[in-house]
């Protein structure tokens, strides 16, 4: 009996172990970035680093400042959003509120497959078909440019955008619109002035999070946006992201322990610090909401 | 007036989701035009080559489904204990709620800082180098929110009065979940591990992160083996200048496709066989 009792109690502590391995992983990705930006922090002063308008590490006249690289990735997040935020707000309305619910079984399982493909074939598509197709009527348009990853990395992002608003918008109660058609209000009307204000902390929610996708996606931006740091908010011309630097170094060869070497984690600390603040107001918003309609 | 502009309003966001499908329908035409002519066994056959047309996949392919069976070896008994103890015995503890807001928040970390983590801890502090093991380990860190999730939702389905049932007939708790719980949740928990699996399989930045990039023209024969996969050989691919070497890519990206497809393939049978069991 005692072994029984004994052995419950190790389970029960192994199970524990596992689920703190989560915790575990926080841990250690902020260690080992800021063990390595810590050490970069000695050689560069922070005020370089955060305020200085060239990056050239891997130039012999070396500057490190991160402004191009984060007006980069800002760049090309902003024209994803622009992309998907409407879309996606609007497939979410037109799937929650209009859609036959046959239609709608249908065609998210699809509209989802978008979220599958895997980000190096988005960047394939961007590079060999977007861009040619832009450029056949935007002729200044270079073959490296902000718009069209942005524009594909919206594309992306659109079902994150849409699923997550349509949780929000099916979780309103359907008295709320119940009382809006009963006061002569159309179906539009419904959907724009009662069901998405309802929705509203859970629809930013989705926002945020998709704002993060953005800038932490990689692929797509190594492949078809070029690796010119460049601090422009010209969507036509080669730029760089945070993201896409982190990958041009790495394919380099580098070596460990040098200051170009630190750079990738200096970089790769401030888009930890940038998707997870925008990560955790993502998930307090989500949970205000949930509180709502319980 | 009111109808008229509900019904513009309907076909506006109608038009949207059209929009969204066609771009799909476009990549899929795309790839399937550039890099349809390159499919072909020789192409699975070779190895990476200078030349394009006598270039293949088999190198990367062996690698990637190395990387991904070990990842899944990693990330199932991790993931299933971990989602056991939040969902069975840690519920309402404080330190397992914030455990749970961990999770979420991890689901969201762009995939390349684990592939920064995977550089500081596994290649360089643990020594495993540019191996499989480091790479997969990378990616089962990757996947593991999703697992979790998955298995909790798998959990959850379980029905109470069966765990009931159990204890009354004396089972301990561990007995109960072991003998009763698990089995029922198992078509969802395999579900769930082979979607994160199909995934992780995608993943490009993580393991270019950890530098599992060089040019490494064999496939790996263990799990200490330096490697590539298949999604780093076609942005290899991709990066270069000539044509052929993009269709090169494009064929790449089919037979990835076609793992993808295969995996949730196997992910919809093992779902469908275990519940028909189940109801019998």
């Amino acid at each position: 009996m005692i072994t029984t009792r004994a052995l419950e109690w190790i389970i029960e502590r192994l199970l524990f172990l596992c689920a703190a391995l989560s915790v575990l992983t926080t841990g250690g990705i902020i260690f080992v970035l800021a063990f390595e930006t810590y050490e970069f922090l000695l050689e560069v002063p922070v005020i370089e680093f955060l305020t200085g308008t060239e990056w050239t590490p891997l130039f012999a006249n070396r500057h490190f400042g991160v402004l191009p690289l984060v007006a980069g990735t800002m760049l090309v997040s902003v024209i994803a959003m622009v992309v998907a935020l409407p879309m996606g707000l609007l497939a979410a309305v037109y799937l929650s509120e209009y859609a036959p619910s046959g239609f709608r079984r249908v065609v998210k399982p699809i509209l989802e497959l978008l979220a599958g493909v895997p980000t190096v074939v988005y960047g394939y598509f961007a590079l060999t078909f977007v861009t040619p197709l832009l450029q056949s009527f935007l002729p200044t348009l270079s073959g490296f440019n902000a718009l069209s990853p942005g524009l594909v990395m919206g594309l992306m992002i659109l079902p994150l955008v849409s699923s997550l608003s349509e949780d929000a918008m099916r979780a309103v109660p359907n008295g709320l619109r119940e009382g809006s058609y009963a006061l002569g209000a159309t179906r539009m009307q419904t959907a724009l002035k009662v069901v998405v204000p309802a929705a509203f902390s859970g629809i930013t929610a989705a926002f945020i999070l998709a704002a993060s996708r953005a800038i932490g996606e990689t692929m797509i931006v190594a492949i078809a946006a070029g690796q010119q740091p460049r601090l422009t908010g010209n969507p036509f011309v080669p730029i760089e992201t945070m993201t896409a630097y982190i990958v041009q170094v790495s394919l380099g060869d580098t070596p460990q322990g040098t200051l170009e070497y630190r750079t990738i984690f200096a970089v790769g600390m401030l888009l930890f610090i940038m998707t997870f603040g925008l990560n955790l107001v993502s998930t307090w918003l989500r949970e205000r909401f949930r509180e709502e309609y319980a | 007036m009111k109808k008229q502009a509900d019904l513009l309003f309907q076909i506006l966001s109608l038009a949207t989701l059209i929009i969204a499908l066609a771009a799909l329908g476009a990549l899929v035409y795309d790839i399937f035009v550039d890099g349809g002519s390159r499919l072909s066994l020789s192409f699975l056959m070779n190895t990476g080559s200078r030349n394009a047309e006598e270039a293949g996949v088999y190198h990367a392919l062996m690698g990637s489904i190395w990387v991904i069976a070990l990842t899944g070896l990693l990330a199932l008994p991790i993931g299933v204990a971990a989602a056991i103890y939040l969902e069975e015995y840690g519920t309402r503890s404080r330190l397992a709620r914030f455990i749970e807001l961990n999770i979420a928040n991890l689901a969201a970390v762009p995939s390349i800082i684990y592939g920064l983590l995977g550089l500081g801890l596994f290649v360089r502090l643990m020594g495993m180098g540019q191996s499989v093991m480091a790479g997969a380990a990378t990616l089962a860190l990757l996947a593991l929110p999703v697992v979790i999730l998955s298995t909790r939702e798998a959990l959850r389905t379980v029905p109470s009065s069966i765990r009931e049932g159990s204890y009354a007939l004396g089972a301990t708790k561990w007995q109960t979940i072991w003998n009763q719980v698990l089995p029922m949740a198992l078509p969802g928990v395999l579900t769930g591990l082979i979607l994160a699996l199909s995934r992780a399989i995608g993943e490009t930045a993580p393991l270019i992160t950890i530098g599992a990039l060089t040019y490494i023209p064999f496939a790996p024969d263990s799990v200490w083996s330096k490697f590539t996969v298949l999604p780093i050989q076609i942005f290899n691919w991709v990066s270069r200048p000539q044509a052929e070497f993009k269709a090169n890519a494009a064929a790449g990206i089919l037979v990835l496709l076609a793992l993808l497809l295969s995996m949730n393939a196997i992910a919809i049978i093992v779902r469908d066989r275990f519940q028909r069991r189940g109801r019998a």
